[in-house]
Parts: structure tokens; C-alpha cells; sequence
């Protein structure tokens, strides 16, 4: 276990860089959705706003 | 680009107040060269009416080459070796500065809306557009070029290719720049978005314009990187004017 | 042949639902690939003969690097598909494509950094590669900026793509550019990953993550291309249903 996290000496380049890389792979994913659901609440103040209006 | 005829086109050569051109031009232009052509003419004679405006690109360029040895060293041996890319740096930063007016005015007038629905081609008059402030922006730049290469110890005998380099770049530059201005037309504060636009599609002239400098000052031939610049130039001539007219009539909707 | 398969696709109901059903369908194999990929070559792959156990970065940065570039490619051909059809889905495709491919240039350039460290003894190198991809998280900022400049949607929309089509005609000549300038300065001693060939034991793994990550760029575009699509449609009325439920 040790030898694996010690990756021969490079643990200091390759543990970052596979945490940068799945950084960005979660930040696509929450940003996504974060999107998508101001789109639904955009459209639904939208559609609101509309069925109030005169 | 296609030289079509159009026979109901017309190029309203005089119109809103305070960009009359000449009476002469008000004719029917009935093809698309014609009309590119007075368009060229109309862009010249207008800009000789602001003449002080054609200056800043030309006095941005002579500031930014004093930048380098004020700011390195006064060692004319150093300067040489970075005198190349200073060069090339400063020519495309100033023709940066000087797109700000290549459609600035007809957009603001109703110019350029005129063009786009004059049934004339709108990628001919794009590119006479282009061409008029290479003339008058480009060509000048370029004319620069060996003074400040002079300025930065460069041997005269370099001058001659150093010339020829910035003036076929140019040429690319101004294309380029075209397309980017078309697209941030009447944006605020449009400046640093042109330039982030502008500047990665520019890269290969930058390079190629670069190395030829610096096979000049070597004394050896550069017929390879022209060569590539003429090459890029070439392309530029014929996709540009499309890509622009197509951004112009986007951004006018 | 039917083209009712193609309208469907341009109609922006039809794919609203249509992504939510598919999403879960690119997402989990996309998971499985990857971790898959990640056993395959943080374990079982053995230590490289030159680099010994620092090139399993490749198993990150060749990733990054390839979405880098697809998702361009995808991003200018959406572009161009709504540019000359005036398909507003494919607009939205376009808009989806640039924050995922703008992410994972920065990913590249930092694990491609963190690889050249250790093996060329320097964070960067203005070799083509690195410069190239420099360039290219430009092109995707400029995307954005332009996009974000503009008001008006639509303004946004085909004003970008010209960009997205100009940038892909671009991306060849500014490599090419860039391999040609660095072939003049080019240090002598320049390490590369050269091997002659790739055992099975190294290649597969990479095969899976380039595999896994394709898949999940597909499953996030999906989720974002909803997004977009909503956006872009004022007040239709399928949008009622599918908002309050």
C-alpha cells in the first residue's frame, strides 16, 4: 500500500494531477446540474410572471 | 468569393448627414467589383478627413518598440536578438488598436446596414472594407517596421526582407482582425474581447513573421517563412471577407 | 429513409426528454470504464522502464488531452450544423460543449506540467503540444467571452459559431505553425515517452479511460444541453408540463 502511494518517488506529480483531473470531472458534473436547474427555475418564474401578468 | 451582377443593387454612396462622398460615386453600381470598388474609395477619402485618427495606431507602434530597451537594456547587441519579436509583438498589438475603426463609423451611421441590404455582395464589400484600412493602417505599420528595426540595432542590410515580411503579415492581420471586429461590433467595452479573439487566430504570422525577421538579421535567405506568409495571406484573402460578411449581417439582426 | 428521426432530434421537447432518458444510459458505463481504466493502470499496469511509476499520469493527462480536442471538433460541428440549418438545438449543443472542453484544456496543461517536472525537469516547456493546447483553452475562452458579451441569444448563438468555425480551420494551422517554430528551438535533449510500442497491460487501461471519459463527456453535455434547450425557448407551452413537475 505504501509503495503504491509512494508511486516509485513521483507521489508529489502524479497524486495531483489525478486529483486535478477528477476535480474537473466533478466540477462538470455539479456544474451541469447546477445549470439545468437555474434554467427550470428561470423557465418556471418566467412562465409565472406570464400567467400573472394582465 | 463570386463577382456576381445584381440589377437592382445599389451602392447609396451619399447619404446620413456628415459622410457625404463624393457626388460622382451616387451613380447605380452595377456589379460587385464596381461597388467594392467605390467602397474602397469612399473608406480612403473619409479617413483623409480624420487624419489624426489614422496616427495613433503608427504612434502606439513607435511607443511600444521604446518599451523594450527602456525596459531590457540599451545594449543594441541584446536588442537584436530580441528585436524580431519585439518587432512583430508591437505590429500586432497596433493593428489590434486600429481595428477599433474599421467598422466603427459605418456601424454607428447605418453604413454598414446600407451594405448588407444593398442586394450587393456583401463579401466583396467586406473585403474592399478590409483593404481600404490595410491602406491605410496596414501599409503604414508596415512602412514603420524598419525604422524601429533600426532602433533596436538591427543591420540595414536586414531592412529590405524585414519590409516584405510585415507587409505580406499585414495583410493577414487586417483579414483577420476583420472577421473579429465583425463579430464584437457595437459591443461595450469590446476591446480586450477583440483582442482575445484576434490574437490566437494571428499566431502563425506572428511565428512565421518572427523567423523571417530574424533569418534577415542573419544575413540568410528567407524565402521559406515568406513564403508561409504569403501562403497564409493567400488563405486569408479568400475566407476572411466570407467569415466577416457572415458576422456583419449576424450582428446587424 | 425516414428523416422524422432528424426533426425529432431539432425539436426541442423531444430532446429535453430525450436527454433525460439517455443521461443515465452514458453515465454508468462511463463510471464503470473509468474505474476500470484506474485499476487497470494505477495496479495492474507495470512501472515504465524510463519513467518507472510517474508515467501513470498519462493515464489522466491523455484524457484531458483527448477531450480537449473532441469536444472542440463536436463544439464546431454543432456550430456549423445550427450556423447553416438555423437548428436552435444545435446551438444549444455548441453552448453545452464549451465550459466541459475549456475545463479539461486547463486539466491537460496542469497534468501535462506535473509530468514534465519529474521527466523534463521543468513545470513548462514551450514544446508544440503544450503550446498548441495553450492556444486552445484561448479559443474556448474567446467562445465564452463572446458569447457572454452578447446580449441577445440568438446574436449569441450565430455569432459564436462563426468563431467555432473560423477557431476549427484555425486549430490545424496554428499546430503545424507551432511544431515548425519549435523544430527551430528545439533543445537537444528533449525526453520523450518513446516507446516503440505499448504492451496490452499499459495500452488497455488507457483505451478504457479515453473510452470512459468520452462517454462521460457525453453524459454531461446531455445534462447541460437540457439546460440550454430551456433556455432558449421562451414560454412554449411544453415547457409548462415539464417545468412544475
Amino acid at each position: 500500500m505504501r509503495a503504491f502511494l509512494d508511486m516509485g518517488g513521483y507521489a508529489a506529480f502524479v497524486w495531483p494531477a489525478y486529483a486535478v483531473t477528477f476535480a474537473v470531472v466533478l466540477l462538470n458534473i455539479v456544474w451541469a446540474r447546477r445549470a439545468l436547474a437555474r434554467a427550470r427555475a428561470s423557465a418556471r418564474r418566467r412562465l409565472s410572471a406570464r400567467s400573472e401578468g394582465p | 468569393m463570386s463577382a456576381g451582377t445584381s440589377a437592382a443593387g445599389t451602392l447609396p454612396a451619399a447619404h446620413a448627414a456628415g459622410t457625404a462622398a463624393p457626388a460622382a460615386a451616387s451613380a447605380v453600381a452595377a456589379s460587385a467589383l464596381e461597388a467594392a470598388w467605390l467602397a474602397l474609395l469612399r473608406d480612403v477619402q473619409l479617413a483623409f478627413r480624420r487624419r489624426a485618427q489614422l496616427v495613433q495606431p503608427l504612434a502606439f507602434f513607435a511607443l511600444v518598440t521604446m518599451l523594450f530597451p527602456l525596459a531590457i537594456s540599451p545594449e543594441l547587441t541584446q536588442l537584436r536578438a530580441v528585436a524580431p519579436g519585439v518587432l512583430w509583438v508591437a505590429e500586432l498589438l497596433a493593428s489590434l488598436l486600429a481595428l477599433e475603426f474599421l467598422f466603427r463609423d459605418d456601424a454607428h451611421d447605418g453604413t454598414l446596414e446600407q451594405y448588407a441590404l444593398s442586394g450587393q455582395s456583401l463579401t466583396w464589400l467586406m473585403f474592399a472594407k478590409t483593404a481600404a484600412h490595410w491602406l491605410l493602417t496596414g501599409v503604414p505599420l508596415a512602412l514603420m517596421a524598419p525604422l524601429a528595426a533600426l532602433s533596436l540595432g538591427v543591420p540595414a542590410a536586414a531592412l529590405p526582407g524585414i519590409l516584405l515580411a510585415v507587409i505580406v503579415g499585414s495583410v493577414t492581420l487586417s483579414l483577420i482582425g476583420s472577421i473579429g471586429a465583425a463579430l464584437t461590433l457595437g459591443l461595450k467595452r469590446s476591446g480586450a474581447l477583440l483582442s482575445l479573439l484576434t490574437v490566437p487566430l494571428s499566431l502563425p504570422v506572428l511565428i512565421f513573421g518572427a523567423r523571417a525577421t530574424q533569418l534577415a538579421i542573419n544575413g540568410a535567405p528567407l524565402l521559406a517563412p515568406l513564403e508561409l506568409l504569403a501562403a497564409l495571406a493567400v488563405l486569408a484573402v479568400t475566407l476572411a471577407p466570407l467569415a466577416a460578411s457572415a458576422a456583419v449581417r449576424i450582428s446587424l439582426e | 429513409m425516414s428523416w422524422t428521426w432528424f426533426h425529432r432530434l431539432a425539436s426541442p421537447p423531444y430532446v429535453y426528454a430525450f436527454a433525460a432518458r439517455l443521461t443515465p444510459w452514458f453515465a454508468w458505463p462511463a463510471a464503470l470504464c473509468i474505474l476500470g481504466g484506474l485499476w487497470g493502470g494505477l495496479v495492474l499496469a507495470p512501472p515504465d522502464y524510463q519513467q518507472g511509476d510517474g508515467f501513470r499520469i498519462l493515464y489522466v493527462h491523455a484524457p484531458s488531452a483527448w477531450m480537449s480536442l473532441m469536444v472542440y471538433t463536436t463544439m464546431a460541428i454543432a456550430a456549423a450544423v445550427g450556423l447553416i440549418w438555423r437548428i436552435k438545438v444545435a446551438h444549444a449543443v455548441a453552448a453545452s460543449c464549451a465550459p466541459i472542453g475549456a475545463s479539461f484544456t486547463f486539466a491537460a496543461l496542469v497534468t501535462g506540467a506535473l509530468w514534465g517536472e519529474p521527466m523534463w525537469g521543468t513545470y513548462w516547456e514551450w514544446d508544440p503540444r503544450l503550446t498548441s493546447e495553450l492556444v486552445l483553452l484561448f479559443l474556448y475562452l474567446g467562445y465564452m467571452g463572446l458569447r457572454a458579451g452578447i446580449e441577445d441569444t440568438q446574436r449569441a448563438d450565430r455569432a459564436s459559431a462563426v468563431l467555432a468555425v473560423v477557431g476549427v480551420v484555425n486549430v490545424p494551422i496554428i499546430h503545424y505553425s507551432v511544431v515548425w517554430w519549435n523544430s527551430l528551438h528545439q533543445a537537444p535533449s528533449v525526453m520523450r515517452l518513446a516507446k516503440p510500442t505499448m504492451p496490452p497491460s499499459m495500452l488497455v487501461p488507457l483505451l478504457l479511460m479515453l473510452l470512459g471519459f468520452t462517454l462521460y463527456f457525453v453524459a454531461v453535455l446531455l445534462v447541460r444541453l437540457r439546460g440550454e434547450v430551456l433556455g432558449r425557448e421562451r414560454t412554449a407551452s411544453w415547457i409548462r408540463e415539464v417545468v412544475s413537475a
